[in-house]
């Protein structure tokens, strides 16, 4: 696809006399910049779910991916015995980059948001936690398994893919569902630009009229119409999506305790994905408003 | 009702044109030659609108061809259509202006619609203004004018372009007699300059009128039919 510069200069410069020919209608010219505006508003907001939504399905993947936990469970006395022969199972097991034996105080910080910051760890019977990292070749779990329950009976592996995959899951399916948003605000947007250009159309018959009498083609009464319009939506679209990025400014920065909902917001280089919103909703006028008035000056003598 | 096939400006040959079940115009056959005045006469509903739109490509024949400057409109694009309104100059009866501009962009309209520079065409714009006698009504808006003031707008807006052809349908219609023989005399002179003249009406006192000053043909449409009317005229 090329880009006809010319062309594209003149739709945005335009032609004064051309522009005069087609009288103001102020309740078409507002109902296009508000729903290019609204749009906009609600694309940038569809976009940030979209792309936070990715963010998070991409750490929940890596990290969870890339991590595992052994929890041993054994009497009194086995305990640290049985933590031993995990570590060194551990190391000569192929996959396995590292693992360590959380100490009291990183178990403590676990429990304390179930049960509190004066947890007694050491008088109660708490399984002791064992962090295994991966190496990008990964461990096989079924051998490691099969390998704890010979040699560390108290063992239990939890490579976390039973509630990872559907978190993941749900991480997709939002981002998915930012998207199919975004695809329905851009046919909304259509839908409701090529209602007020017909409405503006069939205002103006009249004068299209007169323009066909006096020798008009078209797409000079068309050019009209469209320029109006495409800038119309720009406008309103560039609005919006500066109102949509200042709400997404004002909303509390992302926080580990926060979770997902205050990592919703765009990062580094994702802040330039709103400024495509308001060309894209320009594009959409252009295209839904040269529709609409093809279809209505072909109907015309 | 003319000379050999092709002579014509705008020709039509064996022209039907029915509208809602019922035939308006049975063959009817025109020439307009070049520099040639017509008067096209008839009651009213006899369909002298529908063949002055025939004429400039507005309506398509139901049967026959018409050809405008030597093309058959069936075989126009819309575009070309809209081109050759560029050579043909038409002042309607209600003179159809766009409301909100100035009587002056009103006449400088066909201009703008084929991309001419209005700066460069502005001295001929104010010629025509003048010869039509608006000057100093150049800035008004059109529901400010008077009827005859509305119908010279029109005329001066019909011939901008320097057409080859004007069509007037009724242009005196509503104004009075000095008036209306005020827009014939611009009529007259625009046919001296070789415009092809094309003038509906039903008025035949401004046909007897005109006669004095130009060798008219006087068509008469009766019963859906075209006929040169009677010496009478």
């Amino acid at each position: 696809m090329t880009i006809d510069i010319a062309k594209l200069s003149e739709l945005v410069v335009g032609d004064t006399q051309a522009d005069r020919v087609v009288p103001p209608t102020g309740f078409t010219a507002r109902l296009t910049l508000f729903s290019a505006a609204a749009m906009a508003f609600l694309a940038v907001f569809a976009l940030a779910l979209s792309l936070a939504t990715g963010r998070l399905a991409a750490r929940w993947g890596d990290e969870l991916a890339r991590s595992s936990t052994i929890r041993i469970s054994a009497p009194e006395g086995q305990l640290a015995a049985q933590t031993d022969a995990a570590l060194k199972l551990l190391e000569t097991t192929r996959g396995v980059a590292s693992a360590r034996a959380l100490d009291a105080d990183e178990q403590r910080a676990l429990l304390e948001p179930w049960f509190g910051p004066d947890l007694p760890v050491d008088s109660l019977p708490i399984p002791q936690l064992i962090e295994v990292i991966e190496d990008n070749e990964g461990f096989d779990p079924q051998g490691l398994r099969l390998r704890l329950s010979a040699e560390v009976p108290g063992a239990v592996l939890d490579d976390h893919t039973r509630w990872r995959r559907p978190l993941a899951e749900a991480a997709g399916r939002l981002r998915l569902l930012g998207w199919v948003s975004l695809l329905l605000i851009g046919g909304a947007t259509a839908a409701m630009i090529t209602l007020a250009a017909n409405a503006a159309l069939a205002a103006n018959a009249q004068v299209i009229t007169v323009l066909r009498l006096v020798g008009a083609r078209d797409v000079y009464i068309a050019r009209a119409f469209v320029r109006r319009f495409t800038l119309r939506a720009l406008g309103g679209a560039a609005v919006g999506m500066v109102l949509g990025c200042a709400a997404i400014l004002l909303l509390p920065s992302a926080q580990t305790e926060g979770g997902f909902l205050t990592g919703l917001g765009f990062q580094g280089w994702h802040w330039i994905w709103p400024l495509i919103i308001p060309p894209l909703a320009a594009a959409v006028a252009f295209a839904a408003t040269r529709a609409a008035a093809i279809r209505t000056l072909k109907d015309m003598p | 009702m003319g000379a050999d096939k092709g002579a014509g400006l705008i020709e039509l040959e064996n022209v039907a044109y029915s509208y809602g079940g019922g035939e308006l115009l049975s063959d009817i056959s025109l020439q307009l030659q070049p520099g040639s005045f017509h008067f096209l006469t008839g009651p009213s509903g006899a369909g002298k609108t529908t063949l002055l739109k025939l004429c400039y490509g507005a309506l398509l024949p139901t049967a026959g061809d018409v050809r405008l400057f030597g093309t058959d409109v069936r075989g126009m694009e819309r575009d070309d259509i809209a081109l050759s309104r560029r050579r043909i100059g038409v002042v309607h009866q209600d003179c159809q202006f766009l409301d909100h501009l100035s009587v002056s962009e009103n006449i400088a309209l066909p201009l703008m619609v084929s991309g001419r520079d209005l700066l460069a065409e502005a001295a001929n714009l104010k010629e025509l203004t003048n010869w039509v006698g608006l000057t100093s009504r150049a800035e008004a808006r059109p529901p400010e004018l008077s009827g005859g003031e509305r119908q010279r707008a029109a005329l001066a807006r019909a011939v901008i372009m320097s057409p080859d052809v004007v069509l007037a349908d009724e242009p005196t219609g509503n104004v009075d007699w000095e008036m209306s023989q005020r827009l014939l005399r611009l009529l007259v002179e625009l046919n001296r300059m070789g415009k092809t003249i094309m003038i509906a009406t039903h008025d035949l006192a401004l046909i007897r009128a005109a006669k004095a000053h130009v060798q008219a043909r006087v068509l008469r449409i009766s019963n859906r039919h075209l006929q040169l009317a009677g010496a009478d005229l």
